[in-house]
């Protein structure tokens, strides 16, 4: 435990973290006219030099398979091309599992984080995904409503600006959109295949710019939104908060500034920030007003678990003892399907922007037959994309042989593939938790984080229905499943742990301070000065991308920062 | 394809023996280059043998043969691409060096040489054995498994190569200001689908 040095000038607020979270915590805050010190982990950004969205394989001579053949050996999402900067494993910053777990972390260590290389999937939570437990009697109800949100969700859609179409659907609520792009071909015959089947396919809704917004330009649909925007046009912490936020002079941004503790003086207030500054690995300290932790689901409870003080002896925020628990992970599965339509077709540009133009919202909220509880959403692949490493692995693996005919299976294949991925509800469980590792710390002598992990047959037979609502699709378009899947195989087909990259609920908010670590506006019960503002908040893991709604509540957190500091509160 | 890469370099030579005005020789000196290039003479391996190098060429364009004009697997710089990434990856050079070893010893007790001395017709029937997981066997699965890696790399150097984006039709990350698919793609993918209109 370090002691707050108290001759330091003392901050106003400090943000440990840059990314959805942190990055409009930033931008809100010093629009209110606070002055904010942001420390983010990993390095500045670049977008021109470290964004690859307009480069080919051929570009480098490993055609981005990575300097030593990474792509060959595991290493292959998000790897070489993804907006920078992040992996699974990072060998200065471990993570343990406990025996039997398997989890994976996905860490992005740059100013912006994952916001560079997200999915850029902006779904609003329905009303019932607020009160999860008032509707089946598992999980915990949030202490907030849809209406506390909504206008935080209308705040944040007008600003960073969202595509989509007005729907009416209870599952999927509408947002303030900008138009959604025209459909690919493979889209059109999804959607009929689906009206077919009476399930709803949508346009999807993007933080994606199909029209000047904001001052930032529109899409100009090269297909890659994952490596990063340098246009800005879709949205990024670091593109559309950050860097304008340093524009006011009221932002100080600390880089490659990795947080280790966060101290609290007698009367149990927040007092100061201690952090590793990794260039030089001094220990310094920042005193302050008040914190926001927005460094991930995971590392912000880590960071509090931490914390520990004879005061505080289970870490920060936890009288609870409840930081670290309540992990969950989306459910995803993939099937996919050949469609004979679309063989010879004649060749075009099905770039668009990346994802599909379409998705299936949750449709069977009202059917009380099904054997699992909560629902999923779907997303749709395809076209002709980018020939990578890698792209034809499959036809490889499935033609086999060589030469004309295998040139031939890669040629008539290309293109005819339609991919679907549901992403599900979990459940929270008590066998699903993080927790220190007593006995490993990182380079920066930080003790790390050690998972448990364990899906339910909720998650299970949820996936099992997934397949056969995909087989079903592919089958209505006329294709064939691909791979030798039996429905029985999709329960052991899930998702690996954290894979989803939705990790989230280790830091839950609550009206009850017995049983959790914030209140309705990610105030610590039991420091009023400490905030959390990334997806450790979350009570439930709602089958929609959890970026919008952290956006959010980051939004509504900082107005209550800002009118408590208006007040003399803070 | 050397002989071209011969004549050029003379044409270099009388270029720069004066005999060649400065836009002519910029021609020749971008044609040698792209010439160079495309035969990988320019190319020295850094992790394999000339010989391995040599079996290596044969295996890309095997895998990917020239058709009707369009480049294989060699063209499109396979080879460079696997002595690159071979230069640093150890685990994937001893894939390399221990697979071209194991079809040397194969084809030296099936033919008393080394595989690329050995007649196309038995280069072309030890692949036909390695190219197929059904012909699993303890003899033969170190070639199979070291085949599957020959095969996905040489595809991947020929798909990503300017020859396979011809040769697939591939025309995106190009950028345009309204997305839109041609009706004409459209109306062929629904006609030959359960949804055409009758």
């Amino acid at each position: 435990m370090f002691h707050v040095q108290r001759s330091a000038p003392v901050h106003d607020v400090v943000v440990i973290g840059s990314g959805a979270g942190g990055g409009t915590v930033a931008d809100v805050l010093t629009r209110h006219g606070v002055k904010v010190t942001l420390l983010e982990a990993g390095g500045p950004l670049n977008p021109a030099r470290d964004y690859k969205e307009h480069k080919v394989p051929t570009d480098y001579p490993h055609r981005g398979a990575g300097d030593k053949a990474e792509t060959y050996f595991g290493r292959e999402d998000f790897g070489f091309w993804g907006a920078p900067n992040g992996y699974w494993e990072m060998d200065e910053e471990p993570y343990t599992t406990a025996p039997g777990t398997d989890f994976r972390w996905f860490r992005s260590r740059i100013v912006g984080g994952r916001t560079n290389h997200y999915g850029r999937i902006t779904l609003r939570f329905a009303d019932y995904d607020f009160k999860p437990y008032s509707m089946d009697g598992l999980g915990s109800d949030w202490p907030i409503t849809y209406g506390d949100v909504a206008p935080y969700y209308d705040k944040v859609d007008r600003f960073i600006g969202v595509c989509g179409t007005k729907e009416g659907l209870r599952t999927a609520p509408d947002g303030e959109f900008l138009p959604p792009p025209a459909l690919r071909v493979h889209e059109h015959l999804v959607q009929r295949a689906c009206r077919s089947l009476n399930i709803p396919c949508i346009p999807s809704r993007m933080a994606i710019l199909t029209k000047a917004h904001n001052g930032r330009p529109a899409c100009h649909y090269c297909g890659q939104c994952g490596r990063g925007c340098v246009t800005a046009s879709n949205y990024s912490s670091s593109q559309v908060q950050i860097f304008p936020a340093l524009k006011t002079g009221r932002l100080t941004l600390i880089t490659h500034a990795m947080a280790r503790e966060i101290l609290t003086g007698p009367d149990g207030r927040v007092a100061a920030v201690s952090y590793v500054d990794k260039d030089t690995r001094e220990v310094k300290q920042i005193r302050c007003r008040a914190v926001v932790v927005a460094a991930s689901a995971c590392e912000s409870a880590r960071l509090l678990l931490n914390s520990k003080s004879p005061r505080h002896p289970q870490g920060l925020a936890n009288s609870s003892g409840v930081v670290g628990r309540y992990l969950t992970d989306t459910a995803g599965y993939s099937l996919r399907g050949h469609v004979p339509a679309l063989e010879g077709m004649m060749k075009h540009d099905t770039d668009g922007y990346s994802g599909g133009h379409v998705y299936v919202p949750w449709w069977l909220l009202e059917d009380k037959k099904r054997d699992f509880p909560r629902g999923y959403h779907i997303e749709i692949g395809g076209g002709y994309g980018m020939p990578q490493v890698g792209s034809f692995h499959g036809v490889c693996r499935q033609h086999e042989g060589y030469g004309a005919p295998l040139k031939k299976a890669i040629l008539d294949q290309y293109g005819c593939t339609v991919g679907f991925a549901g992403r599900g509800e979990m459940i929270p469980n008590g066998q699903s938790y993080c927790e220190i590792d007593p006995g490993v710390v990182d380079r920066w002598g930080i003790p790390v984080l050690r998972f448990h992990f364990h899906w339910s047959d909720h998650e299970r037979r949820q996936v099992a229905h997934m397949h056969e609502t995909f087989a079903s699709i592919i089958e209505a378009m006329g294709g064939r499943v691909l791979g030798e899947r039996r429905p029985a195989d999709a329960g052991q087909r899930i998702s690996r742990p954290g894979e989803i990259i939705h990790e989230l609920g280790t830091v839950r908010m609550g009206s009850d301070p017995g049983t959790s670590a914030l209140n309705g506006y990610s105030q610590a019960h039991d420091h009023p000065n400490l905030f959390v503002a990334d997806a450790a908040p979350f009570v439930s893991n709602p089958d929609k991308n959890p970026t919008l709604t952290i956006c959010a509540l980051a939004w509504r957190t900082s107005d209550y920062i800002a009118e408590l500091m208006r007040k003399g509160e803070i | 394809m050397i002989e071209r890469r011969t004549l050029l370099c003379a044409a270099a030579a009388a270029a720069l023996a004066g005999r060649l005005s400065p836009a002519e020789a910029q021609h020749v000196h971008q044609n040698h280059a792209a010439a160079a290039a495309q035969a990988g003479g320019a190319y020295q391996p850094r992790v394999f043998t000339a010989h391995e190098y040599r079996t290596l060429r044969l295996l890309a364009g095997m895998i990917v043969p020239p058709e009707n004009g369009q480049a294989g697997g060699v063209e499109a710089g396979a080879p460079e691409f696997i002595d690159t990434l071979a230069s640093g990856s150890e685990r994937l050079a001893d894939i390399f060096t221990g697979g071209i070893a194991w079809m040397d010893s194969w084809m030296r007790a099936d033919s008393g040489t080394a595989f690329a001395d050995a007649p196309p017709v038995r280069r072309s029937a030890l692949l036909d054995l390695i190219a197929y997981r059904r012909n699993a066997a303890p003899a033969l699965n170190p070639g199979i498994a070291f085949f599957d890696w020959a095969r996905r790399l040489v595809v991947d150097a020929w798909s990503t190569s300017p020859a396979g984006y011809e040769a697939l039709g591939y025309q995106g990350n190009r950028g345009m200001t309204v997305f839109q698919v041609p009706e004409e793609a459209l109306r062929y993918a629904l006609q030959r689908s359960p949804f055409r209109e009758r």
